[in-house]
């Protein structure tokens, strides 16, 4: 369990973290989600007590992390894959992670048996590929066997095999009844592992909410049609309250009617369908409506990173309760 | 939104004392090539240089003054590789810590210990013991392998003369302390090379400077200089102009306790 209240990170004028209230329970996958800049990492390092608040606080399991006599069994981390002194070797640096939160030597092989890196545990790691690198950096995260794991941007750097891995993974810790939170900006890795979201854009907490109420707050679904006599379709659907998009391969997304409509109105003009599909919301979509204007840093439109903050309490179910 | 309290597995484990983090800390200075290095460039230029200076106190010593000849001490080479030796073990002192920031450790680290103060005292235990009793060792072959030249010219002492045993000793007891300062700069500075160039103008470039003062109150201020308040544990026969070898030292670590305490307070409060 995390908790954090009003959660502020300040440096100078900046404000990377603003009054961030949410927690993050155990038994389920919480996505972290948020554009890049918009205080995901610096939250995360404020809740391992690297960085300290400006305002507001941060409890795992109810304590404020610097007090925990044994972080290492409490709290397992991945920041940063590189945060390693490349000089020592991978069974070496778990080592000394376990020597200072007693737990056994025995351990230390057993994670990296997990993560696989049993062959190259006495190779220094500064050779490690990105992979290994990120291998290593799990296999320190799970080293105390923790009731809560943190991982910021676990599956940058793997391999399709090596993201599998990640997700069956943190779905597996979840399910044993751990608390699982995950940063990324990647949206459809998040589609994937998360259950819960927690939203942030420009250090706000923008949504605290289920994945499946996250996406229908936030996006609609829509029908995609394809027909050989798609323009008379086209022509008989238009109407109140619908908006038809044509797509460039001749299908056609109609907003506003279900497919059960669609399909009747085809049938009675004695028109051909070659495809009838509802299409359900992307995160990607419900992602891009919500922080349309929380991303810090827009591409080439100038004068689109105005000072527009983003509306408050916008689809923001949950956020502070 | 209320959630049911954390049930996540817990490993039923001992309590965290110091002793693990000590340990911890022990298995991280003795798992990094470098080390091994420095402390391997600290004996070769403390013996080495103990070595050449005999050889050439042997070779010019008869047009040596009166009053040179009168100071001379068998422990004299060893006293001048001194000045070459300390910030070697003073470079292992930094890389300590600064490796550490450098590589992005530190944040490893820190997550893992996140009681600073304990953290940074078990690594001034480990890297105060290592020095101590390497140093003493290294000081030790410094001296015999100077007496072994010195004697050509029947100039050699033994370790029971007055005060060689305690300049010994002492001496590594300064390497120690120099080490330890030196970790408390490179907490302060977090960069390896900001730090090895401070502390050598502490170590050095002070002790050059000073000499430069009026001597009517630069003699004072002298005697005080980290180098020379330290150095003096390293005569077997108390010099006038500088400290007690005691007092000096002792002077010395007061220096060293102020920087390690700054380094702790700034390090409890810096973002890592």
């Amino acid at each position: 369990m995390i908790e954090a209240r009003g959660l502020t990170k300040r440096y100078g004028d900046t404000t990377a973290v603003d009054g961030a209230t949410f927690s993050v329970a155990p038994g389920r996958v919480t996505g972290f989600l948020g554009p890049n800049g918009a205080g995901k990492t610096t939250t995360m390092r404020m809740i391992l007590g690297l960085d300290r608040p400006t305002a507001g606080e941060v409890t795992v399991g109810g304590r404020r992390y610097r007090t925990l006599g044994a972080p290492l069994r409490e709290v397992g981390a991945l920041l940063d894959a590189r945060n390693v002194h490349g000089g020592r070797t991978a069974y070496n640096h778990l080592l000394c992670l376990a020597k200072s939160n007693a737990i056994p030597r025995r351990r230390v092989d057993e994670v990296l048996d997990l993560v696989g890196l049993r062959s190259v545990a006495k190779k220094r790691s500064k050779g490690f590929s990105l992979g290994m690198g990120q291998r290593l950096g799990i296999a320190a995260a799970l080293l105390g066997d923790p009731g809560v794991l943190m991982f910021d941007e676990p599956v940058n750097g793997l391999d399709p095999e090596g993201i599998l891995w990640i997700r069956t993974l943190m779905r597996r810790l979840a399910r044993e009844g751990r608390t699982v939170f995950v940063s990324s900006h990647l949206m459809s890795e998040m589609a994937l592992t998360a259950e819960h979201l927690v939203v942030i854009g420009r250090g706000r907490i923008l949504a605290d909410t289920g994945m499946a109420e996250f996406i229908g707050a936030n996006a609609t679904s829509h029908v995609l049609v394809r027909s050989p006599q798609a323009a008379e379709l086209a022509r008989l659907l238009a109407g109140p309250g619908r908006r038809l998009e044509p797509d460039p391969d001749g299908a056609l997304r109609v907003y506003g009617a279900r497919a059960a409509e669609i399909g009747d109105v085809a049938a009675d003009h004695g028109l051909r369908l070659h495809e009838l599909a509802t299409v359900q919301p992307s995160l990607e979509e419900a992602f891009m409506r919500l922080t349309g204007e929380a991303v810090q840093y827009h591409a080439g439109v100038p004068g689109a990173a105005g000072p527009a903050a983003p509306a408050p309490g916008t689809g923001a179910p949950g956020a502070g309760a | 939104m209320s959630a049911p309290a954390a049930t996540g597995p817990r490993r039923d484990a001992g309590r965290v004392r110091f002793g693990h983090v000590l340990s911890s800390e022990w298995t991280k200075i003795a798992t990094v090539r470098s080390t091994f290095w420095t402390l391997l460039a600290g004996a070769v230029v403390l013996v080495g240089f103990s070595a050449l200076w005999a050889l050439a106190f042997t070779a010019s010593f008869d047009q040596m003054s009166a009053r040179d000849r009168a100071t001379f001490t068998p422990m004299l080479p060893t006293q001048v590789a001194y000045y070459f030796g300390l910030v070697i073990f003073g470079a292992l002192g930094v890389l300590v810590i600064t490796a550490e920031h450098g590589t992005g450790m530190i944040k490893t680290a820190l997550t893992a210990v996140p009681r600073r103060a304990a953290y940074l005292a078990a690594k001034t235990v480990v890297l105060g013991a290592v020095v101590l009793v390497f140093g003493i060792v290294v000081t030790f072959a410094s001296f015999y392998a100077a007496q072994g030249i010195l004697a050509s010219k029947h100039l050699d002492g033994n370790i029971g003369d007055p005060g060689v045993l305690r300049a010994i000793v002492g001496g590594g007891i300064y390497l120690a302390l120099v080490a330890i300062l030196a970790l408390g700069i490179g907490t302060l500075l977090r960069h390896t090379a900001g730090s090895i160039v401070l502390l050598f103008v502490v170590l050095f470039v002070l002790g050059i400077a000073g000499g430069f003062l009026p001597s009517s109150w630069g003699d004072t201020v002298n005697k005080f200089l980290p180098s020379n308040a330290g150095g003096a544990i390293l005569d077997p026969v108390h010099k006038s102009g500088s400290l007690a070898p005691w007092t000096g030292l002792g002077v010395f670590a007061v220096y060293t306790a102020v920087v390690l305490a700054a380094a702790v307070i700034l390090f409890e409060r810096r973002d890592a």
